[in-house]
């Protein structure tokens, strides 16, 4: 390593209205490693690095670069000075092609005119010296998510970027694709590149980097080298205090099938087959974790059962009741709570209080009508019972819900759902965006649910929560159930290899 | 009928048909690469009207139709600049405020008018020009090749926009400012300044679209452009964005609508008819529209203004 690093940020202070989002922050970066900005939603880590790219003016504080104190006031000037960013959702002009995405920005050795054919040529050398081969003529919305990542990685290479901010690169990807992106970043190391990793994911955090800065609310609140660093100890600094990062699951007798899948077809947004005739069983007291890199059908999975999406054909039954291609009111009513994907835009109305919120699916029930009328003080009674059993932080009960966290509009949506003792639940990506402390207390009300004999489909991205809470694991891709495996059996390999299309005999061979 | 397959009739349909489309090709040409890179112009109209009335005026004062021609594009350039500061730098609605400066230049022209001419005068066209060699071919030489220069004009504009579009840095960040702004600016783009080039562009043609509408006839009138400016914009989305679908659908346009006059000429249709036939061309122009324009998809930030960070 250098002497001099790369990078120092000294002090660095940004303030939004209200929210102190960076407070004295230091962080410092050498060329040849790779130091990692760990910390939950909302602890500073974008602002941070939005103002190394120019994105943002600190308030106070400076940034120096090879010891040069230096001011960034846009991401031109980042770019300048070979300060490269892969944002966490991809910047990518989908209707471009690959060539022009490249180009973007830069000018043109033909002037007025563009010169995609050495643009290409660049890219393709490139490529396959960072083993990120890609097709420069390929339109982007064409690609899969794995190849949009390259082209990001190739922007900045092609920029010349020796810094590198990665914000969150491996959301989106496999398994194997974390692998070869790994391999991609290490070649950017020994090159003498100097990469900043944000991630929340600690199993990749501890598998990358050199060194690890935690923040949490805007400070630097741990400092590590990844030797000696555990998922837990981490997790506890990202925290500021202990945490259980897989939940204790009683042995549950699971009991009959509470929710039945046979031969479901379903058609997507774009008309294509997005799900092909898929048959499952999820039974009384037991968790069928949905494995997938998003966009393989899970989503409209969750829909069609919700009644919120038609099934073309097949059929869908909760205890016994067909409930294919029923009202979503119908489908609630034989027995079904549903946390769905998208919290903010299908699971609450951002403008309605709390007890307005909570009351969303029993407005039309008599505990709640007083001749036809709205019951307030029923109403407020059942709220604040729920708020206090379900600790959601919030003012009042009169806060309009999108002002609260994500965790704990996330923890709302669950004491909602989860009020009526339902028979199936079906749970999207419960935790994904929400804050470690919610997370936790989540999974443990969903191990709760089980207890209580739910039958629960619980669709995640996230492997380790899969792995953590599933008695069955299902593997989705394209549509189909790649199969079906137990958890304490299966590796994270195997079940990367069937996200990843590989069929359960060949990934368990 | 048989009145109308005669050769003077049919190639004075086709020729009125390129005629007809040329303020609508040029106004919703320009319009393109407002809409190709994120902003909405709905006060199209309103400019057209401002750029007819001063080509008219200038026309009546100097006699000279190029001056004429000039000055609405001149119109158009100063337009097309406020248009810029309303939609792209103060952020505003694009679905409300250019139906503001339609109104503006609605009334504004028409005050104009009247305060400054009153009644109309006619004043002169654009002169013919005959293409030597190609005019003699018989039947398509009077149709194509016997127009004035602005119909010529136009029509090079097709080849030009595409050209621009496609093949240069400008046009790629046009596109890219149209799909994807965040990406665009992370990259070093600026926006507004591509924002404010392609909204000005589109007054510019909206100018000249106005003054060669008015010059073509020799005449203004109070709301001469009879909404064109509108359907000009649906055009843009009948084309699909692109510059020959643009340019088709002027065509298809300026077609219906040439063959309505024929026919009202010949008596084809009859005169309490002419009122429901004068829809025609907007009637088949929406039908089209909802036929083709759902097999493309808008630019993604289209109507959508940009403000970094959010």
């Amino acid at each position: 390593m250098a002497d001099v690093p790369m990078l120092e940020m000294k002090g660095i202070t940004k303030r939004f209205p209200g929210v102190l989002a960076n407070d004295k922050v230091d962080f410092d970066l050498f060329a040849g490693e790779v130091h990692t900005l760990l910390g939950e939603n909302g602890a500073g880590k974008s602002t941070l690095m939005k103002i190394l790219y120019g994105l943002y003016q600190a308030d106070e504080g400076e940034i120096l670069l090879n010891g040069t104190p230096t001011l960034i006031t846009s991401p031109t000037a980042a770019i300048e000075h070979n300060i490269g960013m892969i944002h966490q959702h991809f910047m990518l002009v989908e209707t471009l092609t690959v060539a022009e995405n490249v180009a973007l920005g830069l000018p043109s050795s033909r002037g007025a005119l563009t010169d995609l054919d050495a643009v290409s040529e660049k890219i393709v050398q490139l490529g396959s010296q960072y083993g990120l081969e890609i097709d420069p003529e390929a339109t982007v919305w064409q690609l899969a998510v794995g190849q949009k990542q390259r082209v990001e990685i190739i922007k900045a290479l092609y920029r010349e970027a020796q810094l590198l901010i990665l914000d969150e690169p491996t959301a989106v990807l496999t398994p194997q694709e974390v692998d070869q992106l790994f391999d991609t970043l290490h070649q950017m190391t020994a090159d003498g590149r100097g990469l900043i990793f944000i991630s929340h994911k600690l199993h990749e955090v501890l598998a990358l980097s050199d060194r690890i800065t935690v923040l949490r609310q805007g400070r630097v609140t741990g400092y590590t080298t990844t030797e000696g660093a555990t998922r837990s100890s981490l997790a506890s600094m990202m925290v500021g205090r202990e945490v259980k990062l897989a939940p204790d699951k009683p042995d549950v007798e699971t009991g009959s099938a509470a929710l039945e899948i046979s031969g479901l077809s379903v058609i997507g947004d774009r008309g294509n087959v997005v799900i092909d005739g898929i048959d499952l069983t999820v039974n009384e007291g037991e968790i069928l974790g949905i494995a997938g890199v998003s966009g393989n059908g899970q989503r409209e999975l969750a829909e069609t059962i919700a009644g919120l999406r038609q099934a073309e054909s097949g059929s869908i039954t909760i205890a016994g009741t067909d409930v294919t291609n029923q009202r979503p009111v119908d489908v609630r009513a034989a027995g079904l709570a549903y946390v769905p994907e998208g919290r903010m835009k299908d699971g609450i109305i951002g403008l309605f209080t709390v007890a307005e919120n909570l009351l969303l699916i029993d407005h039309n029930s008599k505990e709640f009508l007083d001749a036809g009328l709205l019951n307030f003080e029923a109403i407020r009674t059942h709220s604040q019972d729920l708020v206090d059993e379900f600790a959601v932080k919030t003012p009042s009960l009169d806060t309009p819900v999108r002002s609260l966290s994500g965790g704990n509009i996330q923890k709302l949506i669950l004491a909602r759902e989860l009020s009526g003792t339902p028979t199936v639940l079906v749970a999207s990506q419960p935790t994904r965006g929400v804050d470690i402390g919610a997370a936790e207390y989540i999974h443990k009300r969903l191990v709760q649910q089980r207890s209580e004999d739910t039958a629960i489909l619980m669709i995640s991205e996230d492997l380790d929560e899969v792995f953590g809470l599933s008695d069955r694991v299902a593997v989705m891709y394209e549509g189909e159930i790649m199969g079906i495996v137990d958890p304490k059996k299966a590796t994270r390999e195997q079940v990367g290899l069937m996200m990843a299309g590989v069929s359960q005999e060949q990934a368990l061979a | 009928m048989s009145d109308f397959f005669t050769e003077a009739v049919l190639i004075a349909t086709v020729a009125g048909a390129i005629r007809l489309a040329v303020p609508l090709l040029l106004a919703a040409l320009g319009e393109t690469f407002g809409q190709r890179s994120g902003v909405l112009n709905l006060g199209v109209d309103g400019i057209m009207l401002l750029g007819a009335f001063s080509g008219y005026y200038t026309v009546l004062k100097t006699g000279n139709v190029w001056y004429g021609l000039l000055a609405g594009i001149g119109i158009g350039v100063i337009l097309g600049l406020a248009s810029s500061l309303i939609s792209v730098t103060l952020l505003a609605e694009q679905g409300i405020s250019g139906i503001g400066v339609y109104l503006f230049g609605l009334g504004m022209s028409d005050l104009l008018f009247q305060r400054l001419v009153g009644t109309p005068v006619p004043i002169s066209k654009f002169p013919k020009i005959d293409i030597p060699g190609l005019s003699d071919i018989p039947w398509l030489g009077g149709m194509f090749f016997s127009h004035s220069v602005v119909v010529y004009l136009a029509f090079l504009a097709v080849p030009a926009a595409m050209f621009v579009i496609n093949r240069t840095t400008f046009g790629m960040n046009i596109r890219a400012v149209g799909e994807n702004p965040e990406a665009a600016d992370s990259l070093g783009v600026s926006v507004s300044r591509v924002r404010w080039a392609t909204v000005t562009i589109g007054g510019t043609f909206a100018g000249a679209a106005g003054a060669a509408l008015a010059i073509d006839l020799g005449i203004f009138q109070q709301n001469l452009t009879n909404a064109q400016g509108f359907i000009a914009i649906a055009l843009v989305y009948f084309g699909a964005w692109r510059p020959l679908g643009v340019m088709a659908g002027a065509l298809l346009y300026g077609f219906v609508n040439s063959l309505v006059l024929q026919f009202k000429t010949l008596g084809i249709i009859p005169q309490s008819w002419s009122d429901i036939a004068a829809m025609a061309p907007a009637i088949i122009t929406i039908l089209a529209l909802v036929i083709v324009a759902r097999r493309f998809r808008a630019p993604s930030a289209l109507t959508k203004p940009f403000t970094r960070g959010t």
